[in-house]
């Protein structure tokens, strides 16, 4: 519902904001501002944006559930890897986590010219949730800028890095 | 009475203690550059654990309140936004702590497209480079970044380019003359170097010439090159075509050292002609041996 929602709107004067269905994080996206790179195509920018929103629900569910086979779906690379140190770690501390994301400001920032990485930031407001066993630790509203990088795959496209920043 | 006074006195003598045993509190740094070496201070009493827990890395640490709380180089590595919270007794306490890239380049993740192309082309070749530290965290602080072209005979384009959002972009043209080039990302004395094959372009023209040879003609070309003087390389095919009337017949022949050769029938009053990709050669009427 979400995606479609996206999707129809996209066409749409940009900068907009989607009204979130519930339990769906709002999302804004700001026209691309490229470092004089290859144009964005709006199919591909939808798409991209797409497989990004979904990589968060990735995030909080193999984080949550320990299990790094779930991050396959739309990590690869240093992103895959980190992440699942991270499953292995929490894993040995008898932790899990949960990363609830509410809502997204999303720019395209770089799109390589031969087209095989896009760069956005995208500024998040989420709820991390860390629980050792079934005691929750600690519950705090984050507000962070994340610089994501996604490299395409056979049908969709992946996140290669993925990292708060503090500029 | 004096029992009872004597008792509640020993109890509240006992109590601060007891709750601050079980209630501490840290004081975080603003940021830690990844993988340094850091403590964290603590006031009050008593024993706990510190957890530091983000989606790139998640450890835990136990802690003795009043005495700071020290990590190691390579402890806390990954760069990122954490939730550190400290437990003790029953007591929780949460703040956020932000890790940054280290400074210094370790790695240079270069995408050099393609890998091989046709001479003489316009910004025909990009290069991305995304700078790494040594925990591959990708570095977001502006740094220059040179991209070198250079063939056998020496540096032919360099670019320096300040990275943005931790990467850096340029295109170069191919060069004139087909070859091996080499593609070098440099930052500091951190280098990563590419391989970009330039092969010639199209035929810049082609020439035929025909001679009879009993009841056939031979045809043949002239050496083929692109519009830069590179040779045109061996097995790209070249199709002859011979029309009499409204009959045709064609013949594709692969370059073999830079000419291609075909007997065709010899009909008077044919014209044949050559082609190779998108360039057409001459074409000549056959007149029986003239």
């Amino acid at each position: 519902m979400m995606n479609r929602l996206f999707a129809a709107s996209f066409a749409l004067t940009a900068p907009f904001t989607l009204l979130a269905a519930a339990q769906q994080p709002s999302v804004r996206v700001e026209p691309p501002q490229l470092q004089g790179s290859r144009p964005v195509e709006k199919q591909t920018e939808v798409s991209v944006i797409r497989d990004y929103l979904q990589s968060w629900k990735t995030l909080d569910t193999a984080l949550n559930q320990n299990d790094a086979s779930a991050l396959d779906a739309s990590f690869v690379g240093t992103a895959r890897d980190k992440l699942a140190s991270t499953i292995e770690e929490q894993t040995a501390l008898g932790l899990h986590t949960r990363y609830t994301a509410e809502s997204h400001d999303l720019q395209i920032v770089f799109y390589s010219p031969e087209g095989s990485s896009i760069e956005l930031i995208d500024t998040v407001e989420y709820h991390e949730q860390v629980m050792d066993h079934d005691k929750v630790l600690a519950d705090k509203p984050m507000h962070q800028r994340f610089v994501v990088v996604l490299t395409p795959s056979q049908v969709s496209w992946r996140v290669r890095i993925f990292q708060a920043s503090s500029q | 009475m004096k029992v009872v006074l004597a008792s509640l006195i020993a109890v509240l003598a006992v109590l601060p203690t007891s709750a601050r045993s079980q209630s501490g509190s840290m004081t975080l740094p603003p940021s830690v550059p990844a993988g340094s070496a850091f403590s964290i201070p603590t006031s009050g009493n008593g024993d706990g654990y510190l957890y530091i827990v983000g989606p790139t890395q998640a450890i835990k640490q136990s802690v003795h309140l009043g005495n700071p709380i020290s990590f190691s180089a390579g402890d806390l590595y990954s760069a990122g936004a954490y939730l550190a919270i400290l437990v003790t007794g029953s007591s929780t306490e949460t703040q956020q702590l932000v890790v940054t890239p280290a400074d210094k380049t370790s790695t240079l993740g270069f995408i050099a497209k393609p890998s091989r192309l046709p001479v003489g082309l316009h910004n025909g070749i990009s290069g991305t480079v995304y700078l790494f530290d040594a925990y591959h965290n990708l570095i977001l602080q502006p740094t220059p970044v040179t991209l070198q072209l250079s063939n056998a005979t020496g540096v032919v384009q360099s670019r320096t380019v300040e990275t943005r959002n931790g990467l850096a972009w340029s295109e170069m043209d191919s060069s004139a003359k087909e070859g091996a080039a080499k593609f070098i990302a440099k930052v500091g004395d951190v280098t990563s170097t590419r391989i970009i094959e330039q092969v010639p372009g199209d035929p810049c023209s082609i020439s035929i010439t025909a001679q009879p040879d009993g009841g056939k003609v031979k045809v043949q070309t002239a050496p083929i090159h692109d519009c830069s003087g590179n040779a045109i390389p061996d097995g790209t095919i070249v199709t002859f075509t011979e029309t009499i009337g409204d009959k045709q017949s064609t013949v594709d022949v692969p370059l073999k050292q830079g000419i291609a050769r075909v007997d065709m029938p010899a009909y008077k009053g044919s014209k044949i002609s050559v082609a190779s990709g998108v360039v057409a050669g001459n074409e000549i009427l056959w007149e029986g041996g003239r």
